[in-house]
């Protein structure tokens, strides 16, 4: 849809516009060499301001329009609330327990933020404060594993993508080698030979068997870009390998990582819990989600509420995850406006 | 042709050779199999010895794989902790196993497909809006949740199939569980179907077709979809290894008695040669299921040609 492209112009209609603007675009993360880029283009052609945006600028621009944004943004930021300061939002000791009243109290849904709200589990811990408690370690989980699998996968599939030859033939086929395993599977039997599970175990885990994917997405952004003409031109200049690669490609191929890491994300979190609710994740005294809905499973006819609240919490924090990569991958990728 | 699969068979080598080794590594030298013999005791240091002697386990690591891919070769797997030699397992649980995931490509395909190409017909319609928020909340939904939710209902609360699967596992009994396999890829397909259908409703090729006067049903079949599936079929390809391994969360809820089962009870007890025995076969699987898309490829679009 050409028609549609003009107006908020992408990286493809900027970069015709001259070599200043391929710089502001060049990097785009750093804000002040892409302000300086646009006051270049403003003092060129003062009533095209609007073109010299950055990639960032222009992505913020359209995330802000986007009701999904939005939602998903608010969303998290309480669920991250509660991953920090679950005391904000319940008063209740998730691991206190009495059995002789609330063995599997049932839920009173009029009771808002109260300890009985979402009722009680086999032990007569209040499911309420266990849900919030228990965000703590699947967001942890879900964004350093994100974070880990971003830095490991980037830096490998950079220097596969950028250098070629023989290592990115040895790196691409490591990266074969540990795709041949499937990340639950390769998780369950690396956790398996730790006795003492952490959060950090389980994120060392997931990361030693989920970079891969960011790994090739990498590779294959770096190998389109590094035949780009600003790359180049930054050669021609005397730009070393370290400041091309950093200064010059790695701006330009972060979109795609980023839209492939926040959907990743959500599935992060989601397989920590499978991994708990295997009983191979997190154990008992550790609050999470995937603990809680292992322990509820046995009970799940008598008390369902015990096993569908953090599942629920569970469901949305994956779900508020994706729909924030969904809109972040609207706006990054020009090709869809 | 013969010759790039011959060239892909090749490079298939070393990839098979590195997965087969990380797993061996993760399970004989992280994890300690004699010592999980002896459960909870500490084994009499002697006849913990004599059993390291007769599994091949006081050698080198890097031996023991040798010397393990060596049996493997020769259709030796070992044997399970219980005495039964690991291949009998394998007998009985991939086929268990391989009907649950064909049941589960199945829905994907037909399912998946079906919705995609609606919603990517009436993008922006009510239709197309439905079933983009229904495949989010499937896909946010962890299957251990959706499996339990399922299970509950249509097995026990409605009585429409049954909640657990006999050890025969028949096509019929596996129909539940298979959609409950298949439902986080089913939405995938679903979500890829679309967009790939939404980019390529814009190619040039699909004017021409339109102004040529083709009917209808026969740009969408044979110009749209057939174009559209390409991305489709990579997914699925690389689904079909992911499936058979990532079976264990609904195998372990409707208690099949399958691959995931087997691997699951291998992990949890630490039964080494089980674990390392499928594993490898997996492996195989996965990496002969990509080679079968990338050939698929010529056949989906005749713009590729191997040489």
């Amino acid at each position: 849809m050409p028609d549609n492209k003009t107006p908020q112009a992408g990286p493809a209609g900027v970069a015709g516009t001259g070599p200043s603007t391929a710089a502001g675009l060049a990097d785009a993360s750093n804000a002040s060499v892409a302000s300086a880029a646009e006051v270049i283009a403003e003092a060129g052609k003062p009533e095209s301001r609007e073109k010299a945006r950055s990639l960032g600028q222009d992505a913020w621009r359209e995330l802000r329009r986007n009701w999904i944004f939005w939602v998903s943004g608010v969303l998290l930021v309480l669920l991250i609330l509660m991953a920090a300061w679950p005391s904000l939002f319940t008063d209740v000791d998730p691991r206190h327990a009495d059995l002789r009243n609330h063995y599997l109290g049932g839920p009173q849904w009029s009771h808002f933020f109260q300890e009985d709200w979402f009722g009680y589990n086999v032990q007569g811990q209040s499911v309420y404060a266990r849900t919030v408690y228990g965000a703590r370690a699947s967001i942890i989980v879900g964004v350093c594993v994100t974070i880990a699998v971003t830095v490991l996968g980037g830096i490998i599939g950079m220097i596969a993508g950028y250098f070629g030859g023989w290592v990115d033939t040895v790196l691409s086929r490591l990266t074969d080698v540990f795709f041949g395993i499937p990340l639950l599977l390769g998780g369950l039997v690396l956790l398996q030979a730790f006795t003492n599970r952490t959060v950090w175990t389980v994120t060392f885990a997931l990361t030693a068997f989920g970079w891969m994917q960011i790994a090739r997405v990498m590779r294959g952004a770096v190998i389109t870009q590094k035949q780009a003409d600003f790359v180049t031109a930054a050669r021609a200049l005397g730009a070393g390998t370290n400041r091309i690669l950093f200064r010059h490609i790695l701006p330009n191929v972060l979109g795609p990582v980023i839209v492939v890491a926040t959907i990743a994300l959500g599935g992060y979190i989601a397989t920590e819990a499978t991994l708990s609710y295997l009983g191979i994740g997190l154990k008992d005294p550790t609050v999470s989600w995937g603990v809680d809905i292992s322990a509820a499973q046995k009970d799940v006819r008598d008390g369902p509420h015990a096993l569908m609240m953090p599942a629920s919490f569970l469901s949305l924090t994956v779900l508020a995850f994706i729909l924030l990569g969904d809109a972040v991958r609207d706006a990054l990728d020009p090709k869809l406006r | 042709m013969s010759r790039y699969v011959a060239r892909r068979l090749l490079q298939m080598i070393p990839v098979f050779i590195g997965s087969t080794f990380l797993i061996f590594f993760m399970v004989y030298a992280l994890g300690d199999p004699v010592a999980a013999l002896f459960g909870d005791k500490a084994p009499d240091p002697a006849t913990a010895a004599r059993i390291r002697q007769d599994l091949y386990l006081d050698q080198p690591l890097w031996k023991q794989y040798l010397h393990y891919m060596g049996q493997v070769f020769a259709g030796n797997f070992g044997t399970a902790f219980n005495g039964q030699p690991v291949t009998e397992l394998m007998g009985s649980a991939f086929p268990v196993t391989l009907r649950l995931t064909i049941v589960a490509i199945v829905f994907e395909v037909v399912i998946g497909i079906a919705l995609g190409v609606l919603s990517g017909l009436r993008r922006g319609r009510p239709v197309d809006t439905t079933v983009l928020l229904l495949t989010l909340v499937v896909v946010s939904v962890p299957t251990f949740v959706s499996g339990y939710v399922l299970q509950y209902l249509i097995g026990v609360k409605w009585r429409l199939a049954s909640p657990s699967v006999s050890p025969e596992a028949t096509f019929g009994e596996l129909l539940l569980p298979g959609v409950v396999l298949a439902l986080t890829s089913l939405a995938y397909v679903t979500r890829l179907t679309r967009t790939s259908l939404a980019e390529n409703a814009r190619a040039d090729y699909l004017r021409t077709a339109l102004a040529k006067g083709l009917p209808r049903h026969r740009i969408v079949l044979r110009h749209l979809l057939r174009n559209s599936l390409i991305p489709v079929v990579t997914f699925i390809g690389a689904d079909i290894g992911a499936l058979m391994g990532g079976a264990i969360v609904t195998e372990r809820i409707f208690n099949i008695r399958g691959v995931g089962f087997q691997l699951y009870q291998g992990i949890l007890r630490q039964n080494s040669p089980t674990v390392v025995g499928f594993v490898t076969i997996l492996v195989i699987v996965f990496l002969l299921a990509n080679l079968l898309v990338d050939l698929l490829y010529a056949v989906l679009d005749p713009r590729i040609r191997y040489a």
